[in-house]
């Protein structure tokens, strides 16, 4: 670790309980800025809704957190492990970090069990009975632990999601990621999927989820964080957020989203 | 005709039978054979096509042909010349020459042997829900090919050697076809993932290799092979001409393997790949478990045309001496006796060979189908 990784990293330890750190982090597509100076720390229970314009980046930042996306300039630490080209690393902190996408990602050639067992069997090395009771548990917490023995082609959308949202959870994460987990489902599926995630919340898991369902951000987060062009643009708490923005651009963000 | 119009209650129409018309053996002749006028064309100038070919080749091949005998002379005329029918009495005699080649006929069980063994081995794989297939795998894969080698080659274990030069028939067919189906699929992968890594250098050697074997003839390979290989090689070190060819089959199938797999690996989402990582699989295991699964099932086709091409063009060895199923047949018409028998000759040539393709043909689309879970 390079020295300013150290000195960073002893300043940001004042709040003890920090699972995520985000210091002056950059990235470039090309010649496209496309993240600016972000800095962001998000403590352990916290729960972050991200919101913002179409191409803002609210993606790529949360794909820059398990680096399916590679940050060019500063410095990103999650757990006390600094995401850097390290292999090593990298895999460790995939495996407390889950991520849920928007279009399921399930394996469709694997039953929803199979997708569950996978990871704890072949990354987390646990016996493959162990492996599906434990399938089995968080396929429960998500209401379906009857489609067990489906492939994923035979599942509802919203079903297929809450499948993937189980499918992290069996890794037993320490932070989950969402990118808008339910803006691919027709509207009478996405309150199923909502409440997996209240529940989620519910039991204090750390959270960062890209989203436009503000009913939602209302009711779960701690903070709402309003990106546009690549930036952050104001963090604030729902109330305040919802009620009394502080940028002129949420406040055009916000009455355009809440208009239909 | 009174139509019968009945009506029913909003709710309560019931299921009625459908029109005769539409159904059954009228319905199909209606809506597949006749259904316009050019259809009923079309459907007559087949059947007559399939009459004109079909009924004469089986009048050669069976209704005619000679089934009994043991001389040539059961299907000559009393000129001398071959009858134009089928004889299947040239079939019998040669048919130990035309499946082991000048394999000793007292060494054949060696041969039957590992067929047998493969055979046995084989069966459990296609017997839905038996639970160790994947030890067969293991075992077809990895132990039997040494168990044949020492089968077929002896030398050891109180079996005197064969020397492969003596190897002929479909028994060297399947050598040459097995070996190469067996190897070019693991080698095609690996290449296929090189292609597609980030590592140049690996990347380029990927390239550089697929491309030279995909374009030269398969032809050349084989001489190549048999006539320049050992001319780079050192005075006194000459290994076997089958196993020089048994090489550049695998090279130049592995090659076109490797194509056929990376369609695949290319139709598989990148969703796939971004939800195994975040799970945390390594490279090799998010390869193993979750692209290569599916990128294979989708080319099942492709691998099997590729075997199927493969299996057929093993014939080529006979330019380099080598006498395989087609090989032997021909050899056999240079036999003074047996002369001009060549149509039944080539006939049950290219039956066995179509049995074998056709063969993995339909395995292919059982497991294609078998594989499906709908998506
Ligand atoms: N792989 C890539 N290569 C080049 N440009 C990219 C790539 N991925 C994203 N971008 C660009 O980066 C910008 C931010 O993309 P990102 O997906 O993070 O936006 P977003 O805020 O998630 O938008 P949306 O709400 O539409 O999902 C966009 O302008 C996009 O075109
Ligand atoms: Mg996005």
């Amino acid at each position: 670790m390079s020295e300013t990784a150290l000195q960073s990293q002893t300043e940001m330890t004042v709040s003890n309980d920090a699972i995520i750190q985000m210091i002056n982090v950059h990235k470039w597509f090309g010649q496209f800025h496309v993240l600016k100076d972000i800095n962001l720390t998000v403590n352990k229970g916290e729960r972050i809704v991200i919101c913002g314009p179409s191409g803002s980046g609210k993606s790529t930042l949360i794909r820059c957190l398990n680096r399916l996306e590679e940050h060019q300039k500063g410095q990103i630490i999650i757990e006390g492990t600094e995401l850097t080209g390290d292999l090593k690393h990298v895999e460790q902190i995939r495996r407390e970090v889950g991520m849920v996408f928007q279009h399921f990602n399930l394996f469709p050639h694997l039953t929803v069990l199979e997708n569950l067992a996978l990871a704890p069997i072949w990354v987390r090395k646990m016996p493959r009975a162990e492996s599906e009771e434990l399938a089995m548990k968080y396929l429960t917490r998500v209401k379906i632990p009857e489609q067990a023995a489906k492939y994923p082609g035979q599942l509802s959308g919203g079903q297929q999601q809450r499948v993937a949202i189980a499918r992290s959870l069996c890794m037993n994460p320490k932070v989950m990621l969402f990118d808008e987990p339910t803006s691919a489902l027709d509207p009478e599926m996405i309150s199923e999927v909502l409440d997996v995630m209240v529940n989620l919340a519910e039991s204090g898991m750390t959270m960062i989820c890209v989203t436009h369902e503000m009913g939602f951000a209302r009711k779960i987060a701690n903070q709402v964080i309003f990106m546009d062009e690549g930036e952050i643009i104001e963090v604030n708490d729902p109330e305040n957020f919802f009620n009394n923005p502080q940028s002129d651009r949420t406040k055009l963000f916000l009455s355009q989203i809440l208009a239909h | 005709m009174t139509m019968e119009q009945k009506t029913y209650e909003v709710g309560a129409h019931p299921d009625l039978e459908p029109p005769i018309t539409t159904v059954g053996v009228i319905g199909w002749v209606r809506a597949n054979l006749v259904s316009t006028p050019f259809n009923a064309i079309l459907t007559i100038v087949s059947l007559y096509l399939i009459y004109i070919s079909v009924v004469p080749f089986i009048e050669w091949a069976f209704i005619d042909a000679i089934w009994e005998g043991s001389s040539d002379a059961v299907c000559r005329n009393e000129n001398g010349g071959p009858k134009p029918v089928a004889c299947w009495v040239y079939i019998d005699v040669w048919f130990k020459f035309i499946m082991y080649g000048r394999y000793p006929v007292e060494e054949l069980w060696r041969i039957n042997l590992a067929y047998i063994i493969a055979l046995a081995a084989a069966v459990p794989l296609f017997i839905p829900g038996f639970k160790y297939k994947h030890w067969i795998g293991v075992f077809l894969l990895f132990v039997y090919p040494v168990i044949a080698y020492f089968l077929f080659v002896g030398d050891s274990f109180g079996l005197p050697q064969v020397e492969t030069p003596l190897w002929g028939g479909m028994f060297l067919t399947l050598v040459i076809a097995i070996s190469g189906i067996v190897a070019s699929l693991p080698i095609g992968i690996v290449l296929a993932l090189g292609r597609r890594s980030d590592m140049p250098i690996v990347k380029a050697i990927c390239i550089g290799f697929i491309e030279f074997w995909r374009g030269i003839p398969l032809i050349t390979v084989l001489f190549m092979s048999s006539v320049m290989f050992p001319l780079f090689m050192p005075e006194g070190m000459n290994f076997d001409k089958l196993i020089r060819a048994l090489i550049g089959v695998m090279l130049f199938s592995s090659a076109y393997m490797a194509e056929v797999v990376r369609g695949g690996l290319q139709a598989i989402p990148k969703g796939q790949y971004e939800a195994a990582q975040s799970l945390g699989l390594s490279y090799w295991k998010m390869m193993g478990l979750i692209i290569l699964p599916q990128a294979l099932k989708l080319v099942i086709p492709g691998i099997v045309n590729t075997f199927i091409g493969l299996f057929k063009d093993t014939t080529l060895v006979l330019i380099i001496g080598l006498f395989d199923l087609l090989g032997a047949v021909q050899a056999t018409f240079t036999n003074p006796k047996w002369g001009g028998f060549h149509t039944t000759g080539y006939v049950f040539a290219a039956f066995v060979f179509w049995v074998f393709c056709f063969s993995m043909s339909r395995y292919s689309q059982h497991l294609e189908k078998k594989l499906h879970t709908g998506h």
